[in-house]
């Protein structure tokens, strides 16, 4: 199996504070991988460390092979923050242009990239109103939206879900789950335990920690639980 | 390049959009030249001089003087009346002295009018030995021929201060929208996502200096056009370089806007920065004469960039000198903008090291 992420005994701490405390991961090629935890667990800090926004104090992350941070890796990733950064005073439409041209599509493929995109979250109608003027779930939709835009083999999306209606929280999972059988490889964060089971693999996060990791199966089998919101406390229990 | 054109247009999009940032930049500097334009140019009002016991020849010179005289009886309160009646002094003639009683509210009233009255004694003094000596032919005076090298008599303080104020604007709107801009771009997360795309860090800060620059060009444009062909400045020197100190002045404000907005968790902390860096550089930017100041408060002032660019301004537009005698001021302008530049690259790696 081609793993696409190698994150090594990583290290690193705020102010003195850690937040990572020695983790070790390796995510395969056609994955969606699901980072569980409470929130402070260290969820985004190990996220920003595989896009290469926060560098490890000790340790080493790969991703496609390459040392992080790398730029032309980031070419291959997209990257959804757990904050919405979208420009207030552009329309959608003209943020997903502006992002596209970062990515250096070509104007046909952008257009066309665009509409797929804006189909999939939903908001092709709201395209020409300025995102100043959107609703929390239209923002995170277009967060969502820009994420995918450039076709990445690698999405890393940070709590992706957060307020989006119950219905279009299902159809993004199926155009995960549609992107996970092109071959792309997917990670999320959530803490939500619903949306944990729908992962192929999931890792439990506590105090910048891997408490347990594996298939949401073989966890529930493993911590003899019912479902991961028990594994979840028996595991931090250290039972 | 083609991340700097994207990120630039972007940053030029949203200042159109914002309507009121526009009038800012574009209308707020034309209405203060404007002001100052007409506070400095208000008629002079002439001095108003209370007199007592005043001989006629006397009176007859201080009124060709432009002095305004008001003769008073002698049993008045002098202090009274002056403060009543809005003198700017009372001039007192007993038998053998002449005593003057100046209101001084404004020094820049009782000083001519002192002057004036003074003058005024000489010149009476001298008719008088004219009329007794009576060799120098009466109307023969001696006209002094005054040449200037720069300006002419027309020049008022005005006119420096004018050509100051071009750079200070461009400085000042330079410096608080970029760093607000680079501030929202952080505060709203934008900056993480840039980076999370392969953007480099220095194709963000050439945007911003090539989205800025062109605000600037704009501003300088309308500003030095409004300024020389509707309120009549002195522009001796060419156009063109006034545009170049300018884009260099906004290159040091943009560099050092963005960079101290890394200081900053809000706009408010950003408008704080005012008092800090903004207004010392308007003391040394030649407003207050830099020859006067105490040698220790001199080197202070050389550590501005407005100190020079006030300097080269002057000499373009007032004295009319070109790019050789400014050459100094330019590269040390631009020295300041490299460094700023340089500390802002650094900032930037706390976002991504590459």
């Amino acid at each position: 199996m081609e793993q696409v992420i190698a994150i090594n005994d990583v290290y690193k701490s705020f102010d003195k504070k850690p937040v990572l405390q020695g983790i070790q991961l390796g995510i395969n090629k056609g994955d969606i991988y699901g980072l569980i935890g409470p929130s402070g667990a260290g969820k985004s800090t190990l996220i920003k460390v595989m896009v290469g926004m926060e560098t490890p104090d000790a340790g080493e992350v790969r991703v496609f092979d390459e040392k992080i941070p790398n730029l032309k890796v980031l070419h291959d990733i997209g990257y959804m923050a757990q904050s919405d950064a979208l420009y207030g005073e552009l329309t959608g439409k003209e943020n997903l242009q502006f992002f596209a041209s970062l990515y250096r599509l070509k104007k046909e493929e952008r257009n066309a990239r665009i509409e797929y995109v804006a189909r999939l979250v939903n908001i092709t109608a709201d395209l020409n109103k300025r995102v100043s003027a959107y609703s929390g779930g239209m923002k995170r939709r277009l967060s969502l939206a820009i994420a995918l835009l450039h076709d990445p083999k690698l999405l890393i999306l940070d709590e992706p879900t957060v307020g989006i209606d119950p219905e279009l929280r299902l159809e993004i999972w199926q155009e995960l789950f549609r992107l996970r059988d092109e071959g792309k490889t997917i990670i999320v964060t959530t803490h939500v335990m619903v949306e944990a089971e729908r992962c192929d693999r999931i890792a439990l996060i506590r105090e910048g920690k891997i408490i347990a990791a594996g298939t949401p199966e073989q966890l529930t089998n493993q911590y003899g639980a019912e479902n991961l919101d028990q594994v979840f406390l028996k595991a931090g229990r250290g039972e | 390049m083609m991340r700097i054109a994207v990120v630039m247009k972007r940053i030029l999009l949203e200042m159109i959009r914002d309507k009121r940032t526009l009038a800012l930049i574009f209308i707020m500097p034309i209405v203060i030249l404007s002001l100052v334009y007409i506070l400095f140019n208000g008629e002079t009002v002439s001095l108003k001089l209370g007199v007592i016991d005043i001989d006629e020849q006397l009176e007859e010179i201080l009124e060709e003087m432009d002095v305004f005289v008001i003769e008073y009886k002698s049993d008045i309160d002098y202090k009274e009346t002056v403060i009543n009646d809005d003198l700017d002094g009372l001039l007192i003639f007993s038998t053998n002295d002449v005593e003057l009683i100046l209101q001084n509210n404004d020094p820049l009233r009782s000083d001519p009018l002192e002057m004036k009255i003074k003058q005024a004694f000489a010149a009476r003094n001298q008719n008088e030995l004219m009329e007794k000596i009576g060799s120098i032919p009466a109307g023969h005076e001696i006209e002094i021929d005054v040449q200037y090298i720069y300006g002419s008599s027309e020049t008022e303080f005005f006119d420096v201060l004018s050509t100051i104020l071009i750079g200070f604007f461009v400085f000042f709107f330079v410096f608080l929208l970029s760093g607000i801009g680079f501030l929202k771009e952080r505060t709203s997360g934008t900056m993480e996502k840039l980076m999370s795309t392969p953007i480099r860090r220095y194709e963000i800060l050439l945007a911003y200096l090539g989205g800025f620059g062109v605000f600037a060009i704009i501003q300088t444009v309308i500003v030095v056009l409004y300024a020389v062909y509707v309120l009549d400045f002195v522009l001796v020197g060419p156009f063109w370089l006034v545009i170049v100190i300018n884009l260099l002045l906004a290159l040091v404000a943009l560099s050092l806007g963005t960079f101290l907005s890394s200081f900053a968790n809000s706009e408010f902390q950003m408008v704080q920065f005012i008092p800090v860096v903004i207004v010392p550089q308007v003391f040394f930017s030649g407003i207050i004469p830099f020859e006067t100041m105490a040698e220790w408060v001199q080197y202070i002032g050389k550590l501005m960039p407005l100190y020079y660019g006030g300097r080269a301004l002057q000499e373009v537009m007032y004295k009319g000198n070109g790019l050789p005698e400014i050459a100094n001021d330019l590269l040390i302008i631009s020295l300041f903008a490299v460094i700023f530049i340089l500390l802002n690259l650094l900032s930037l790696r706390r976002y991504r090291k590459v």
